[in-house]
């Protein structure tokens, strides 16, 4: 684990481990949230930010913890790191903290922050494990908000719809009608939709894995010919 | 489909995916005649429309899948599956009901699961659900029957409701509640049954006005299908008798409240839904013990979803949460195999 680069760590969180693509991971607040790019957008800044401060601590104490309380140890900075973001949303989102309701709470429980503190942040090094934080949370926000994209635009026609919950009253002004007079597709935005839909991108990501795959073969092989 | 295996040599029933497909495809035919005699062309349009969508895209997920495409398209599956779904919905149903329908049955509840054999739910009763769920209005504004409105439409005006949808004013106008709606609804609104049907159009003798003999006529294209051994009578009859059962109890106890057994039997997609859906040897369980709790099992759901739910027919949700159930009953209902254990 010495070994482990930034460059690995940015493309393991972004697209090689990806959370929710393929460590599937959160998928509770993952497919309940997603209904709309706001909500994901909000709620995947939020765990992002969580699994930042996590790590970061996680690694800071590292060394001071026993092995055999570590894993109380970490619930208990994680649960105080969601108390804080919880209590900001509440002051300063205050109707975006009430859309998203008990999610916030709820991140507590999102499997992939305890994941990376065990896994990641109590064996490396305080940058690394930030940096780990950061990219498997923008890994996880990035596919939240698709799929909520994509469950607006098929669902109800919209995208950006309650923009200014985050952004304020410019944020009116973002909501675009992607389709006029649409009469709405209830499946996409009941559960159901979210998990099809979370099927189509995790099969359309292992397509283009298996591409690359297949186009990295004739390259390796090749190499040593040239030399 | 029973296979009995005694000793060699055998002699091959020529049964084949085609041929059982071909006979429940002309079994149903008295069915749709019937509908076709009492609610006008929209079925038949549908039923064109959902064939031609079901066959492109199960060419297309054969193709994306390199699976052989002629083969597979000719085995017939997704033909039976796209007349079942276009004679579950609304005559009236606008195109693209239809088109996504169908698509949805083949492209997400058969190819995604690896087509035909290996999928866990009724396709056809899947895209049904999926439709219901995500567009409650298009899917509850039944015709009225031909004989009930001034309005009736011919080929040509079913085909232009469908295709450029008319206004809501037309719709409404040629649409009305169906038999089973109107129980549900008038019930609610503390009528008792014998008010209810007493007078009004949509009832007559046995059950719904048209709903009884098309019911009828599936219930003679079953019987077709029974005699030629294409389906087993266990899952039928279990489901019949335990609607006759549910339904007749509660008449008993209070007809005012509870309808009667054969508004229960001859009404919404009962006989259909008995002898071509839930019959589908695919989802369904496989032993014939295991196809009587089967059968029971959809029959109860159906009647308890009709009478305390919030869906005036429950055919669909009941197929699709018994298959479900289906490999656990195939799990603990196993047939004796040959030479292991003694019957009882």
């Amino acid at each position: 684990m010495a070994t482990t680069s930034y460059r690995k760590v940015i493309n393991d969180g972004l697209w090689t481990n990806n959370p929710a693509l393929v460590q599937i991971l959160g998928l509770c607040p993952l497919l309940a949230i997603s209904s709309n790019v706001i909500n994901a957008l909000g709620l995947g800044l939020a765990t992002t930010l969580t699994l930042v401060a996590s790590n970061l601590t996680v690694s800071l104490i590292r060394n001071q913890i026993r092995p055999e309380i570590r894993i109380p140890v970490f619930v208990l900075v994680i649960a105080a790191v969601v108390t804080t973001i919880e209590l900001s949303m509440n002051a300063f989102f205050h109707e975006l903290y009430l859309v998203l309701g008990i999610f916030i709470p709820l991140i507590v429980t999102n499997c992939v922050i305890i994941a990376r503190a065990e896994a990641f942040a109590s064996k490396n090094s305080v940058g690394l494990s930030a940096l780990d934080g950061l990219m498997m949370g923008l890994g996880f926000t990035s596919v939240l908000v698709v799929l909520g994209g994509l469950r607006e635009v098929i669902g109800q026609g919209t995208l950006f719809a309650n923009a200014h919950l985050m952004f304020g009253e410019v944020g009116r002004s973002m909501t675009m009608v992607v389709i006029e007079d649409y009469r709405g597709f209830l499946l996409a935005v009941l559960p159901p939709g979210a998990f099809m839909m979370l099927g189509f991108i995790i099969a359309i990501k292992n397509v283009i894995d298996a591409r690359r795959k297949r186009m990295a073969v004739p390259v390796i092989v090749a190499a040593p010919a040239e030399a | 489909m029973e296979f009995k295996t005694p000793t060699s040599p055998h002699i091959h029933s020529g049964a084949s995916v085609s041929r059982v497909m071909l006979l429940v495809v002309a079994a149903a035919i008295p069915g749709i005649a019937v509908y076709v005699g009492f609610f006008g062309w929209g079925v038949v349009i549908n039923i064109m429309l959902a064939l031609i969508t079901a066959l492109a895209c199960e060419a297309g997920m054969l193709l994306i899948r390199k699976r052989p495409v002629l083969p597979f398209l000719a085995d017939g599956s997704a033909v039976v599956t796209a007349i079942l779904l276009a004679l579950a919905l609304p005559a009236i149903a606008p195109w693209w009901i239809v088109v996504i329908g169908a698509a949805f049955a083949i492209i997400i509840a058969k190819q995604l699961y690896g087509g035909l054999g290996y999928n866990p739910f009724n396709p056809a009763m899947a895209g049904y659900v999926m439709l219901l769920v995500s567009f409650p209005i298009e899917m509850t504004r039944w015709q009225a029957p031909l004989s009930q409105t001034d309005l009736a439409p011919g080929f040509f005006d079913s085909w232009n409701i469908i295709f450029s949808g008319l206004s809501d004013k037309i719709t409404d106008a040629i649409s009305m509640a169906t038999p089973l709606d109107t129980l549900k609804t008038e019930l609610r609104l503390d009528q008792n049954i014998d008010q209810i049907i007493t007078g009004n159009p949509l009832f007559s003798n046995l059950a719904g006005l048209g709903w009884e003999w098309i019911n009828i006529a599936f219930l003679v294209g079953g019987l077709f299908l029974l005699y030629k051994r294409i389906i087993s009578w266990h899952i039928p009859v279990a489901m019949l008798a335990t609607i006759a059962l549910l339904s007749g109890m509660f008449y008993i106890i209070d007809p005012n409240q509870f309808s009667s057994p054969t508004i229960h039997l001859l009404s919404g997609a009962t006989m259909l839904g008995a002898f071509f859906i839930a019959t589908d040897p695919v989802s369904a369980a496989t032993s014939n013990p295991g196809r009587i709790v089967y059968g029971i099992g959809i029959g109860v759901f159906t009647y308890v979803i009709r009478t305390w739910g919030g869906y005036p027919d429950a055919i669909a949700f009941s197929v699709l949460l018994m298959n479900m159930v289906a490999p656990t009953i195939d799990y603990y209902i196993k047939p004796r195999v040959f030479g292991h254990g003694q019957k009882k």
